[in-house]
């Protein structure tokens, strides 16, 4: 359990998990994923039971533009690829390659922002404001919580490059970057079901 | 060396940075034993107003804030706390743990749960305390119908629930990686077990009522429309998120007070809990039932026939688990060698008023009958009967047990006789007759009755019971100060009890145990005695222990998010911005900053050993 055994540049394979700390750290964040799946799907449901109600303001069949999503949803789920590349550099010891492909799963997230933030200011100007009805407040509430895990995460992972750069890879620092990239493919995941609830849904059904 | 740099505090400073679950746990019971007296004066004040019919000491919206800072003190500031409090003092002991898996979040989940229990209470002085009743309805808790005292009502509990979550994370983690070398999952104690359980569902449950209260917020702050009819809102919306968060959140309560009765019936009885894999069954089947019966709350919404009966069977069937419980104590009773010490007074005293509780918890859940109930003073009697006769009567059954383990004195026995019997008889003189108040038609929430309709002697007797637990609550404090002010004289192992925390020193160590027990079996501590040996066989060689570094971090993060409350109940968006950007500023230091800890070393794990 020591961390004595592993002397400097041989690290285990899996040197996220080779401290107790590090198994606490990753257990303890699955269980926190648990919870944000709960909140997630709490804010889905009020979703769910509000976005027929549209008293005034345009719905959701007038508003959205699967053009704009679908670029969005690719360049998210291509930012999932790019994180687990990243932890498999994690796990082949390279801190170059786990710290390129952190910033370009970063570049990804940015990207997706930006287009985000396109996509709000598109609505507002046609009306769709986030007191406008029921269904345009859970809109803005669920796809900003998500958009604010999003950004959230693109700090995180900026600055534990930034540690990454400082510190390098130990048995202290890999736990950090494996469960950043957890959280990463959380946010995918909550994405392709907003696509689908919120979107395709909100086109067809 | 890294602990050479490392500062150890002393006085105020020990506390606000401290990272020990010993500490963390006396943090836990000051705070939720304060709210606790303070939501029993308001308990006090409520019966006053009824304690004869036309009074006038509180009238309509005073009393209505008396009545929702009762409720919400109570459940969300003095009976979590207190729960937390136990699991912090007790789970890592009995697991073999020399700390929980996270200190550093143990401590901020402390902090935050009390900056949001002080900023709620700060509404009294600031314009009126919340008044939409501790359940905060919606239309009523929207902007439209209550001012700001729901604005502290929202965000209070908000940050007191990030608290209560990370608190959860933390103590399922700690049991999952942290047991001692032989402690498999069926050879944990059983309030081990509670902890547990109840720590997946707060992660399960929070989440619900965070996202209620964001809604609730964003209605109120940014003139949202979640519940704003006109706009296509719903408000049968927040009572779903709040039920579905609420329900769990009395099985988030009761479980830990079931793991306390275990521990305390087992002990005193000398015997082995009876039936113990169908204990831990049965705790897991209510942690389970506990998602799925939300709705028996709104029966009179209007939900229509067949969701009423979905969920009122649903909530039937917890009786078969809570029955088994209830067996498997009497059994464990049955043929032991009782003693009756001042805790387990409390634990056979909570087995027949829970039973009370639990029956008219079935006669709520059909229905048809909850129509007649609905709002009236026999669901105040039926909670009552679970929440004070099942989680309070335990809680105080724990303070006795472990308070010599905490503490390292025992509590006097004569004091507690007095607190117990005070107490048991004016609980029941308080709350049972209002099982027949409710029947008789007086409704739940208002602040006077009329006289000449039957209500008159039953709330009489209900203030008289209701001062008679005060009583009994000041003869508890006199013996905590009583025993306070003697010489720490418990033995290890006062009560020739059955678990490992037990087996070392009262108080325990900052260390816990000096040297990882090796556990052989169920009631490990117990199977050793019976061997022959006096204490546990470890596991490990004696050597240097590890121990994390104190850190004011938490204290810190906490006031950030206590600053951000007021900027948004205030509506000035700046101050909430500094206020959660220096919450994040901590969380950076944290991440930046290794902590490298300390070591205790042998040299001195050896001189305490020898004044043990």
């Amino acid at each position: 359990m020591s961390t004595a055994h592993h002397a400097a540049g041989a690290l285990p394979h899996e040197p996220e998990k080779a401290t107790l700390e590090g198994k606490n750290k990753i257990l303890g964040f699955w269980f926190f994923l648990g919870g944000e799946t709960v909140l997630f799907g709490t804010l889905f449901a009020t979703f769910i039971a509000l976005r027929n109600q549209v008293p005034e303001g345009p719905t959701a069949q007038e508003l959205f533009n699967l053009s704009t999503v679908a670029l969005s949803t690719f360049i998210l789920l291509t930012s999932s690829l790019t994180s687990v590349l990243a932890t498999m550099a994690l796990h082949r010891h390279k801190l170059n390659a786990l710290l390129g492909w952190m910033a370009v799963t970063v570049l990804f997230g940015l990207a997706f922002l930006g287009l985000e933030i396109y996509e709000f200011t598109e609505y507002v100007s046609e009306g769709h404001t986030f007191t406008s009805s029921a269904f345009s407040t859970s809109f803005y509430t669920l796809v900003g919580f998500h958009g604010g895990h999003v950004l959230f995460g693109v700090i995180w992972i900026t600055l534990l490059i930034l540690q990454g750069m400082k510190k390098g890879l130990t048995v202290v620092t890999a736990p950090k970057f494996y469960v950043a990239g957890l959280y990463w493919h959380f946010i995918d995941v909550v994405w392709v079901f907003i696509f689908t609830v919120v979107y395709l849904m909100g086109k067809v059904g | 060396m890294a602990h050479a740099h490392v500062k150890r505090y002393s006085g105020i400073m020990d506390w606000l940075t401290t990272v020990d679950h010993k500490k963390i746990a006396i943090l836990y019971f000051t705070a939720g034993g304060f709210f606790f007296l303070l939501g029993g004066l308001e308990a006090l004040l409520i019966r006053l107003q009824l304690m004869y019919p036309d009074q006038h000491l509180f009238v309509g919206d005073t009393y209505n804030q008396i009545l929702t800072m009762h409720g919400t003190t109570m459940i969300f500031l003095a009976a979590m706390p207190l729960l937390f409090g136990f699991m912090n003092a007790v789970v890592p002991l009995q697991i073999g743990a020399r700390d929980v898996a996270f200190p550093f979040v143990n401590s901020l989940g402390f902090w935050l749960f009390f900056a949001g229990g002080v900023l709620m209470n700060t509404s009294w002085f600031l314009g009126g305390a919340p008044d939409a009743g501790w359940t905060g309805y919606a239309p009523l808790s929207t902007d439209a119908y209550t001012g700001r005292g729901t604005d502290f009502y929202v965000l209070g509990l908000q940050i007191a629930g990030i608290g209560t979550l990370i608190g959860g994370i933390n103590f399922l983690v700690t049991i999952v990686n942290m047991r001692a070398p032989g402690m498999t999952f069926m050879r944990m104690p059983l309030f081990t077990w509670t902890s547990f359980i109840t720590s997946t569902i707060i992660l399960f449950a929070f989440p619900a009522i965070t996202v209620g209260l964001v809604e609730l917020m964003f209605d109120r702050i940014f003139n949202g429309n979640f519940f704003e009819v006109s706009k296509g809102g719903n408000v049968v919306l927040w009572q779903h998120l709040f039920w579905i968060f609420g329900h769990p959140e009395v099985y988030i309560l009761i479980l830990p007070a079931f793991g306390i009765i275990s521990e305390v019936v087992s002990t005193f009885s000398k015997k082995r809990l009876f039936g113990y894999s169908s204990m831990v069954f049965a705790t897991i089947l209510i942690g389970f039932l506990s998602f799925m019966v939300w709705a028996h709350h709104m029966f009179t919404v209007g939900m229509g026939p067949v969701a009423n009966a979905i969920f009122g069977i649903a909530t039937m069937t917890i009786a078969v688990p809570t029955g088994v419980k209830i067996f498997n104590w009497l059994f464990t009773l049955w043929g032991g060698q009782i003693r009756f010490t001042t805790a387990n007074l409390w634990a056979i005293g909570f087995i027949p008023t829970f039973v009370i509780g639990g029956m008219t918890g079935v006669m709520l859940a059909v229905p048809p009958a909850d129509y007649q109930y609905h709002d009236s003073y026999f669901v105040i009697a039926h909670f009552h009967y679970v929440i004070v006769g099942g989680l309070i009567f335990s809680v105080f059954a724990g303070l006795y047990y472990w308070w010599p383990k905490m503490f390292g004195r025992l509590l006097n026995e004569g004091l507690g006789k007095l607190h117990f019997w005070t107490f048991f008889i004016g609980f029941h003189l308080c709350f049972f007759p209002q099982h027949f108040l409710g029947l008789m038609g007086m409704p739940r929430r208002y602040f006077t009755f009329m006289p000449g309709e039957g209500l008159d002697e039953g709330n009489f007797l209900s203030t008289i019971g209701a001062l008679l637990m005060g009583v009994g609550t000041i003869v508890l404090l006199v013996n905590i100060v009583a025993t306070s002010v003697k010489k720490p004289h418990a033995a290890a192992d006062p009560w020739d009890a059955r678990t490992l925390e037990w087996s070392i020193p009262s108080p325990a160590p900052e260390y816990n145990f000096k040297q990882t027990p090796l556990v052989r079996g169920l009631d490990a501590f117990w199977k050793e005695k019976m061997a022959g040996n006096k204490e546990m066989t470890p596991a490990e060689p004696l050597g240097p222990i590890h121990m994390p570094s104190p850190s004011i971090l938490p204290f810190i993060m906490s006031i950030g998010l206590f600053i951000a409350g007021y900027g948004f109940m205030y509506r000035t968006f700046v101050v909430s911005i500094i206020g959660i950007g220096i919450t994040l500023i901590c969380m950076l230091l944290r991440s930046v900053f290794d902590d490298h800890g300390f070591h205790i070393e042998v040299e001195e794990l050896q001189d305490k050993g020898a004044k043990a």
